[in-house]
């Protein structure tokens, strides 16, 4: 079981690294989907199959909600504003692609001296999700496109939901509910920012936001 | 399981012999993907030689570098050859603490003189080959060195032929690490080797390529002795990536060497579908890809400490 663990672990870390390096936003989309689905798995290699409220319902309402509707709403959002692509971030793709190396490394030398309540089941389960949240910090810090910086949100998100299944084996399924509903909402909110933004910018660009006018 | 010298020699002496056939091999894949029949597998041998009976031929403006860097180049490649533990449960020719270190230098110090022998032609085409064989040869290094530095940590031994040979599992790492260290290792391959999709080994126009546009103002032997290497350089390269692969694999004591010749027969047809199926990148792509090699070489590394 826990080997299964382990490579999906260790495909949320790919995916991020994939993330780090894309150009093209639907492919981007695409994997952000595909990470959300192993966030949903992720408790099922943990508990096993064996019917509970958290072995059923939140892999299920995390399919829905990080694997299906989050990435119909960026996909909708870059159809809307007609573009594919993050041509040229703040950091550049390959430079982002070592900065993902370093982070993994760094949170794998947080993470031995991080002095944990309770045992974890993976011993990479901490790292990865460390190196999730700082590598969409990172996204989010470095995209020059606010759709792309949205996409770090939910990576950073993602990191931390990953943090909180493997620190708490049973987190109370409200929480579980109540974090997953917040990020729907935000990024419902920031598809209509976006639309804002294009309508007033006829641009995607955040660029324009740091600008002052009448 | 103790084998001795002559095995290790015969191995080597077949790897010498059976090298030119990957190519052969992978030129079949390519033109059964574009539905021709192709050129006869042992082509690759006739074309040596035809190359071998024709005479030198050298510009005025070159020096005796031209002649000595294919010669010298095939010299650092067959050394390379014979420190690598060929067959899993044979040593290799040569073996020393640290060797997997020269192994590489020995490659880098083949590309070297590969190089100086294309700058000295003074062609501007051959020194654009050069100056990207260099930044990719050197992109790709980190990558090796962590792929290396986690067979190293795994096996806890210093030499190949101890990882490969006298461990008895020598890497004993999970499933998930493996895959993703053989992938890297893969990249690598396909960078070094100039496979697409870094380079293209039948392009005709040379402002696109890297590794043909350097051996342009070579011809007859010479151009031969650098083909040969080229086809050694790739059987080394197929070699370790086979010796990974099947030492996660479980020993079938006598089916080995066929195990061992459908992991190699694998490796060069996975090759070639991926030169028929996928386009090359852009060449200012190319850096990205290397140290994403290198990003999966660490993951690896760090994942299985």
């Amino acid at each position: 079981m826990s080997e299964i663990t382990n490579l999906l672990l260790l495909l949320l870390v790919l995916i991020n690294l994939y993330l780090l390096s894309a150009t093209r936003l639907s492919t981007s989309i695409k994997f952000l989907a595909a990470q959300g689905v192993v966030l949903a798995v992720l408790p099922l290699s943990l508990h096993g199959l064996h019917f509970s409220i958290h072995t059923i319902l939140i892999p299920l309402i995390t399919l829905v909600i990080k694997g299906i509707m989050i990435p119909n709403m960026l996909f909708k959002a870059i159809r809307e504003i007609e573009i594919d692509r993050e041509n040229d971030p703040y950091v550049g793709q390959t430079a982002s692609l070592l900065c993902g190396g370093l982070f993994i490394i760094i949170s794998f030398w947080v993470s031995e001296r991080l002095v944990l309540p309770l045992g974890v089941t993976s011993r990479i389960w901490v790292p990865v999700a460390l190196s999730s949240v700082m590598m969409g910090l990172f996204l989010l810090i470095t995209r020059r496109k606010a759709i792309t910086q949205v996409m770090g949100y939910l990576v950073l998100e993602n990191g931390i939901y990953a943090f909180a299944l493997a620190l708490v084996q049973k987190m109370p399924y409200l929480i579980e509910m109540g974090v997953l509903l917040d990020v729907f909402i935000a990024v419902f909110i920031m598809g209509i920012m976006l639309n804002h933004i294009k309508e007033t910018f006829e641009d995607f660009d955040v660029e324009h936001l740091t600008k002052l006018r009448d | 399981m103790k084998i001795g010298i002559p095995a290790s020699l015969i191995l080597y002496l077949f790897s010498l012999m059976a090298a030119p056939l990957v190519p052969g091999i992978i030129n079949r894949v390519k033109a059964r993907f574009g539905g021709r029949r192709g050129q006869p597998l042992l082509q690759p041998y006739y074309d040596l030689a035809r190359l071998i009976r024709k005479g030198f031929v050298y510009s005025r403006t070159t020096t005796a570098l031209i002649y000595w860097g294919p010669l010298l180049q095939l010299a650092a490649l067959g050394t390379a050859l014979t420190l690598l533990p060929l067959f899993p449960g044979v040593p290799p020719l040569l073996s020393m603490p640290g060797d997997y270190i020269l192994l590489f230098y020995l490659l880098a110090l083949g590309r070297l003189f590969t190089i100086l022998a294309a700058m000295d032609t003074g062609s501007a085409f051959e020194g654009m080959g050069a100056n990207r064989e260099a930044l990719f040869s050197a992109l790709a290094e980190p990558a090796l060195f962590i792929i290396l530095a986690t067979l190293v940590h795994r096996s806890g031994f210093l030499s190949l032929s101890q990882i490969f040979v006298e461990s008895s599992a020598p890497l004993a790492l999970p499933g998930a690490e493996v895959m993703i260290l053989m992938a890297a290792l893969y990249l690598i391959l396909l960078s070094e080797n100039a496979r697409i999709p870094v380079d293209d080994p039948n392009t005709h126009l040379e402002l696109t390529m890297i590794h043909e546009v350097m051996v342009l103002d070579h011809a007859g032997p010479d151009l031969a002795v650098i083909q040969y290497g080229v086809s050694l350089k790739l059987w080394l390269f197929m070699i370790l990536l086979c010796q990974i692969v099947l030492s996660v694999l479980p020993n079938l004591g006598v089916l080995m060497p066929l195990l061992w010749l459908a992991a190699l027969l694998i490796i060069t047809i996975s090759i070639g579908i991926v030169e028929s199926t996928m386009a090359r990148l852009q060449m200012r792509r190319v850096p990205q890809l290397l140290v994403a090699a290198s990003a999966l070489a660490l993951v690896a590394y760090i994942v299985s400490r």
